[in-house]
């Protein structure tokens, strides 16, 4: 069975064709010129004045889930008034219809019964004899199961649209009025619930317009087995073959206790809230997905949606890397959804501000490349994650005495403890080449592939090249990783001399903008390793390397200045070590990502494999 | 919920005890409200002509609120019928078991339609994809999103 009616969440990959696109359904959610910057950094720290689009940013708008809820009930009161239904059917109709609410005119203006059988507003016409049986509105007398013979699923619950297989050829009217059957009281009859064989006499039963009836229990059951575990925003009545819908006012009045009933068990009565809460944050999630405009936060449990409409079309994806934030901070109970206060976010995941990739399902920020590359060179790692298992160890052997080496801070210029040897973490090189401007520890050598000549050899160079990039990007989020947690003991330290001693609490606060920025810098760093990889060689991919190197240059620098020890005495001057050199890191990072933004908007990048979107690689030996 | 499981799993055993299966199903094992298993045989004309497979029900706490784990027994010397919806390693790609399933279907409803699958098939082929799927098959077929296909299950 193929159905319009779902949709693909398959790979999270939910782009429209770029000429099939939904007509600007929310083009019209204004895009403020608001900075979403927020950086936690006081204005000594600011390089480029606040309040102006750099090139390597996108202008986005962040969303709460009522606003997002407003948004749709602008569409469902739309409807409304196009059809004259009332606001459930209104929404029915557009969940079916993907929410694209020019679609949904135009078919329901060409045959407004097909659409509302189809997306399960209403039972279709009796079906001519020949058709399948259906199970008929007696099987709430129906007690045994065995009884019942299963009708083919080509009774077609959801027929694809332009089918007319179910679809009567007279028009009937359709009763917004009366969508579901109300809840209704026991009949004379006895009642045997078919799913339960409950029969006790005061069983409350309900059903939707097809009139097959239920016990509230199990109804309540499958809505929360529906809503919680399947996730499911339209949700089919109970009886096997029927494809009514249950609308949201069905719902809610299974879930929700009207006003005035007599209370139930409070943790059943709090939990079938929380699944009613659930499905509406689902509807909002549905809506959020067929429309390119939007995007849910990936975060868990953030309800927020990120607006970016210069970022919809796939096509804009080859200049742009549309890296986003909902706005809100911290991961479950400790989340604030605060934008003022900036400064007291605290280091580390559990403060980090939700920022993702709008156009890809990459949940972080990876500039400087473009999510193609960015996707590229991640599925080539998961791909080769057993040839570089090695390289994550912590420890390696100093190069003149051989004994074991531990990294335990995120900076990158070791020094033995026993010979005395400074060397690289990276390459394993003397540190005292680093400085010097021969020297290159980010530039690959790629002399050696092209000696290869034998088979095995060149799989080697493809090899050791591939490990070169893979090295220098594991690297710089193992060593982010390690600033910080080496920054957990910092911090303390730091309060405590705040007692002690006659600084403020701003004073002590310059260590933490700085690991905040060594952090940021090294997930640039981090991500310009799997640009380079896929650069072609020539000119501009030595001007990028030499950007890459002096923002390395100067975050191992700052990375090395944090790590040195800390005295009440030595603060003052530390602090103006530190706070000048995070000026400088701020700017080298600015270079490389303006520089890179601005080049895909030059189209300067060439690549040396085939990536989407862009121009086939020229012939080369790489 | 516990009690809703096992209340209908014991009227439906009563009933399959006091009633019979319709014609080619057997009960075989029903020892608890967890796993049962059934013998399964297509009547008359068909592909699968003195054939008979094995096919086993686990059931939770979710059940019938959510279908049961239906797949073909293919341990013991025993075989997945070929077919082109069914699987080497018995699990069975068929709507009802998943998007389709209604609380209103019953054990016996399952193997009846099942018979059914087998009886009006053309041609007995493997899906396509067996060896890939067969290979990364979480344990418990409701772990998988089957993908439908045609409309014939
Ligand atoms: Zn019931
Ligand atoms: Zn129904
Ligand atoms: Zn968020
Ligand atoms: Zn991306
Ligand atoms: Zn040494
Ligand atoms: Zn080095």
């Amino acid at each position: 069975m193929s159905s319009d009616y779902e949709f693909s969440d398959d790979d999270g990959d939910y782009y429209v064709d770029d000429e099939d696109m939904i007509d600007g359904t929310q083009d019209e959610s204004g895009q403020s010129d608001d900075d979403m910057d927020m950086d936690a950094y006081g204005d000594d720290f600011k390089v480029v004045p606040k309040g102006k689009r750099k090139s390597y940013e996108v202008d986005y708008d962040s969303l709460s889930q009522s606003a997002v809820e407003k948004l749709i009930n602008d569409d469902v009161e739309h409807i409304c008034g196009i059809f004259g239904v009332d606001a459930s059917i209104a929404s029915l109709l557009l969940r079916y219809m993907s929410w694209n609410k020019e679609r949904l005119i135009e078919k329901y203006m060409d045959n407004p019964s097909a659409i509302t059988v189809a997306a399960g507003i209403t039972v279709p016409e009796p079906p001519s004899p020949s058709a399948p049986i259906r199970s008929g509105p007696s099987s709430a007398t129906q007690t045994t199961p065995t009884a019942r013979r299963p009708t083919r699923s080509s009774t077609s619950k959801f027929p694809s649209f332009g089918s007319s297989k179910s679809t009567p050829s007279k028009t009937p009217s359709i009763s917004p009025a009366q969508p579901f059957a109300t809840p209704r009281a026991a009949k004379s009859e006895p009642f045997v619930c078919p799913i339960c064989f409950d029969d006790s006499p005061t069983l409350r039963t309900l059903s939707l317009d097809c009139k097959h009836a239920f016990c509230s229990g199990c109804w309540t059951a499958y809505l929360s087995s529906k809503i919680r575990d399947e996730a499911e925003h339209a949700i089919r009545c109970m009886a096997e073959g029927c494809a009514l819908v249950t609308p949201d006012p069905f719902i809610q009045s299974v879930l929700v206790p009207e006003p005035g009933a007599p209370a139930g068990d409070p943790a059943e009565e709090a939990e079938n809230a929380a699944t009613w809460a659930r499905f509406q944050e689902l509807v909002v999630r549905h809506f959020v997905a067929s429309n390119p405009n939007l995007k849910y936060c990936p975060y868990p449990s953030c309800t927020n949606t990120v607006s970016c409409p210069s970022a919809a079309l796939k096509a804009s994806l080859i200049t742009v890397v549309p890296t986003v934030s909902c706005g809100a901070r911290g991961v479950g109970g400790q989340m604030s959804q605060s934008q003022s206060q900036p400064a007291q976010s605290s280091l580390g995941v559990a403060g980090r501000e939700h920022r993702f990739c709008f156009g890809c399902p990459i949940e972080s920020d990876h500039r400087p490349v473009v999510c193609g590359v960015a996707r590229m060179w991640l599925k080539k790692c998961r791909d080769d994650s057993e040839t570089a298992n090695w390289i994550k160890s912590n420890t390696k052997e100093c190069t003149m005495c051989q004994s074991t080496i531990e990294k335990n801070g995120g900076c990158n210029h070791m020094t033995c403890k026993k010979c005395k040897h400074e060397f690289c973490w990276v390459c394993m090189g003397p540190w005292s080449e680093h400085g010097t401007a021969w020297y290159s520890c980010n530039r690959y050598d790629e002399k050696g592939g092209v000696d290869a000549r034998d088979a095995q050899s060149k799989s080697r160079a493809s090899l050791e090249r591939y490990l070169h990039y893979y090295n220098r990007w594991a690297n710089h989020e193992q060593s982010a990783k390690l600033s910080l947690d080496l920054y957990a003991k910092t911090e303390k330290k730091m309060e405590d001399m705040q007692i002690t001693s006659a600084l403020t609490w701003i004073e002590v606060q310059f260590m933490k903008k700085a690991v905040e920025e060594v952090d940021k810098c090294r997930m640039t760093l981090k991500w310009t390793y799997a640009m380079a990889y896929y650069l072609a060689k020539g000119n501009e991919k030595d001007l990028f390397e030499d950007n890459q190197r002096d923002l390395e240059k100067a975050v191992e620098d700052l990375s090395e200045l944090l790590e040195s020890p800390i005295e009440a005495e030595n603060i003052p001057a530390l602090r103006q070590k530190v706070t000048d050199k995070t000026v400088y890191v701020q700017k080298r990072n600015e270079i490389v990502l303006e520089d890179t933004a601005t080049g895909f908007l030059d189209s300067r990048w060439k690549w040396n494999v085939t990536v989407d979107g862009f121009d086939d690689p020229e012939k080369s030996d790489n | 919920m516990a009690s809703i499981s096992a209340r209908r799993l014991s009227k439906e055993l009563s009933e399959i005890r006091s009633e019979g299966c319709p014609v080619g199903i057997n009960l075989v094992q029903a020892d608890d409200f967890a796993t049962w298993l059934f013998t399964i045989e297509v009547m008359g004309e068909s592909l699968y002509q003195g054939e008979v497979h094995t096919l086993q029900f686990r059931f939770d706490t979710s059940y019938p609120i959510s279908s049961p784990a239906v797949q073909f027994v293919v341990t013991d010397g025993k075989q997945a019928p070929v077919h082109p919806h069914v699987y080497s390693n018995g699990h069975i790609c068929a709507s009802i078991l998943g998007n389709e399933w209604s609380p209103v279907l019953s054990v016996v409803a399952v193997c009846v339609t099942l018979q059914s699958m087998l009886a009006s098939c053309k041609k007995k082929e493997r899906p396509v994809d067996n060896d890939r799927y067969v290979r990364n098959a979480p344990d418990n077929p409701k772990k998988t999103r089957f993908h439908y296909d045609d409309d014939t299950v």
